[in-house]
């Protein structure tokens, strides 16, 4: 039998059953009733939680089998996951499950040493990229990886599907009985928005600062009540390499031209009013969209309710300015936007199940208006692939795009080709946004409408200086320039398996063959 | 036509591509380093060999490096390379284009 989902992707049904998943089918989640689950509580009046050493407390939390959790917010700064996987293989503990909220650069090495150790052998992420996803994609990893966005992970640990044993959250300050922060200390990050669900569900809490600081400790993100140890380590991170310094305002005139014209979709349609919310990804087009945006608000003297997601500095700004009345952070990508986190109380720090899990009483991203989304490749049915590059290799994550894309009006802004690579292509290698949930692209040469969108249609095909474009012409145009390539070749081995945000599975990633 | 000497066309930027020619005596021989090897190096070098063959070379080691560039440069690159090879830079070989 060959079992198809509803973006017509072909799903193994011996680990559909193996692993009890249902294909993909729509975007919808509608108003089911759900269980959530509770953490185990280990009680204590709080005494006893300063330890030294991560040995002693990997020896008292850490058995086979286990699923162990960190978060990603320190990204490439990061030394805690790497601090704890050393002390973890070298226990010679085996068979843990990993579940991070993403996986960066800096813990690609430590990774493979794990799973050739045999010390992990499954693997949840949003993402992998470099040596590691390479690795993967090459069958290096005996089970298929899962990959979730953020607010699916938030749904899966609620859900119980992710039951995490211990998380190592590090943080940048904490008191003696945990309560933490991420904004003040040497290693400094704004949000700790996707270890928020760690700190709550996780049976044993454990964290690791640089920063012991006098209790109580306040503002607390994370609480004294989810915390187990609280372990004293030299340093947890680089601030140098936690996010991307100074925001560059981007030169490129391809990148200025697609920014334009998604200024221009935004102001043209009916979301644009006082009010209306949303989200921007750190990309050098979607930057220069914040700034033309700024602009349109002053002419237009409009105000946004929120804006939501990864915040950089050009958003905050806005904050400062007036022009945005909130922004709701789960993540912040450069300093100023960490900086404005605790200087400014109109910045709310948010954990990713308030961000964007699909199974709640109302999450940010269901009031969210306009979302501006990159890809690696669109596909004539508007589907996205954020995950495997052209040569079929695992580079990227899902982050929040599949959260943010259910927005009234979701754009994708991508360059038409890169170097000789088709962006906009007939199928594309990974789907994991459907189409479904896409409804305008953005190349440098005009844009397409999703044809289900028949209003967008109406109010969006006669801007000056933006040819609307099908789908399949731009497809045409893009094979025109670079040529048809040869199709990729994978072996039938599943190396991962692609969650839509419902838990329901959209995409299986195949290992390469070469 | 026969090789004179060595000779380069092209640099190592994003979207071009840099063609190194020297004598060869077994037909034409490429060695194509490219980050669209998947998808193009059989279009690349079979492009390649064309160009060089619509200049009468029938024997030279080629030795490709791609970073994504499009036909047309390929072409160009590769013409650029055989006509400083053959030391006729000064007599373009407009038919070929």
């Amino acid at each position: 039998m060959i079992l198809k989902n509803n973006v017509n992707r072909t799903l193994s049904d011996d680990l559909m059953a193996k692993l009890d998943y249902k294909p993909y089918t729509s975007t919808e989640i509608g108003n089911p009733e759900i269980q959530r689950v509770a953490p185990k509580v280990h009680v204590s009046t709080g005494n006893d939680k300063v330890v030294d050493s991560i040995e002693d407390v990997v020896k008292a939390t850490v058995k086979d089998g286990m699923t162990i959790s960190f978060h990603h917010h320190f990204r490439n700064g990061d030394y805690v996951f790497n601090k704890v996987m050393r002390v973890i293989i070298d226990a010679g503990i085996k068979n843990l499950t990993l579940a991070p909220s993403s996986l960066t650069g800096v813990m690609n090495d430590m990774v493979i040493e794990a799973i050739k150790a045999g010390t992990i052998t499954n693997i949840t992420s949003s993402g992998m990229r470099g040596s590691l996803g390479d690795f993967v994609s090459h069958g290096g990893l005996k089970n298929p990886v899962i990959f979730r966005s953020h607010g699916n992970r938030a749904r899966a640990i609620e859900h119980g599907d992710i039951k995490i044993d211990v998380a190592f959250l590090g943080v940048p300050n904490a008191d003696k009985l945990g309560n933490a922060n991420g904004m003040a200390g040497k290693a400094v990050f704004g949000s700790l928005g996707y270890a928020l669900m760690d700190a709550q569900y996780a049976d044993n809490v454990v964290l690791l600062t640089d920063n012991l600081v006098d209790y109580p400790n306040t503002p607390a993100s994370i609480k004294q009540t989810q915390v187990d140890y609280v372990v004293q380590v030299d340093e947890v991170g680089d601030p140098d390499k936690i996010g991307s310094g100074a925001t560059r305002f981007t030169k490129d005139p391809k990148e200025l031209k697609i920014a334009g014209m998604v200024n221009d979709v935004i102001t043209h349609s009916p979301y644009f009013k006082d009010g209306f919310s949303f989200q921007t990804g750190s990309g050098g087009a979607a930057l220069a969209v914040t700034r033309y945006l700024r602009e349109a608000m002053i002419a237009n003297k409009i105000t946004a309710s929120f804006a939501l997601g990864g915040i950089t500095k050009p958003t905050t700004d806005l904050l400062k300015e007036g022009l945005v009345r909130r922004v709701m952070d789960v993540q912040d990508f450069d300093k100023g936007a960490a900086d404005s986190m605790q200087s400014n109380p109109n910045q709310q720090e948010i954990d990713a199940s308030w961000y964007a899990d699909p199974d709640n009483k109302g999450a940010m991203v269901d009031q969210l208006d306009v979302a501006i989304l990159s890809a690696l490749e669109i596909d004539t049915k508007f589907n996205v692939n954020v995950m495997t590059g052209s040569d079929g290799v695992i580079r990227g994550a899902v982050g929040g795009h599949q959260d943010a894309a259910t927005s009234k009006l979701t754009i994708i802004s991508a360059p038409l080709v890169r170097g000789r690579i088709a962006t906009i292509v007939p199928d594309v290698t990974t789907v994991v946004t459907p189409g479904d949930s896409i409804d305008v692209v953005v190349t440098e040469v005009g844009i397409a409408i999703n044809p289900k969108r028949k209003d967008l249609i109406a109010c969006l095909s006669n801007i000056p200086g933006v040819p609307v474009f099908t789908i399949e012409d731009l497809q045409k145009l893009a094979e025109k320039k670079v040529g048809t390539p040869k199709p990729l070749e994978f072996t039938d081995r599943t190396v991962a398996m692609v969650e839509y945000r419902d838990g329901s599975i959209i995409d299986e990633i195949k290992e390469v063959k070469d | 036509m026969e090789i004179k000497q060595t000779a380069l066309a092209g640099t190592l930027e994003s979207s071009d591509i840099q063609i190194m020619l020297s004598k060869g005596t077994d037909g034409i021989k490429i060695t194509l380093d490219s980050a669209v090897e998947k998808q193009f190096g059989d279009q690349i070098r079979d492009l390649i060999t064309k160009t060089l063959q619509a200049l009468d070379i029938t024997a030279a080691n080629v030795k490709a490096v791609d970073k994504g560039a499009l036909d047309c440069v390929i072409k160009a690159r590769t013409i650029a390379a055989a006509q400083r090879a053959l030391g006729t830079t000064d007599q373009p070989a407009w038919e070929v284009f």
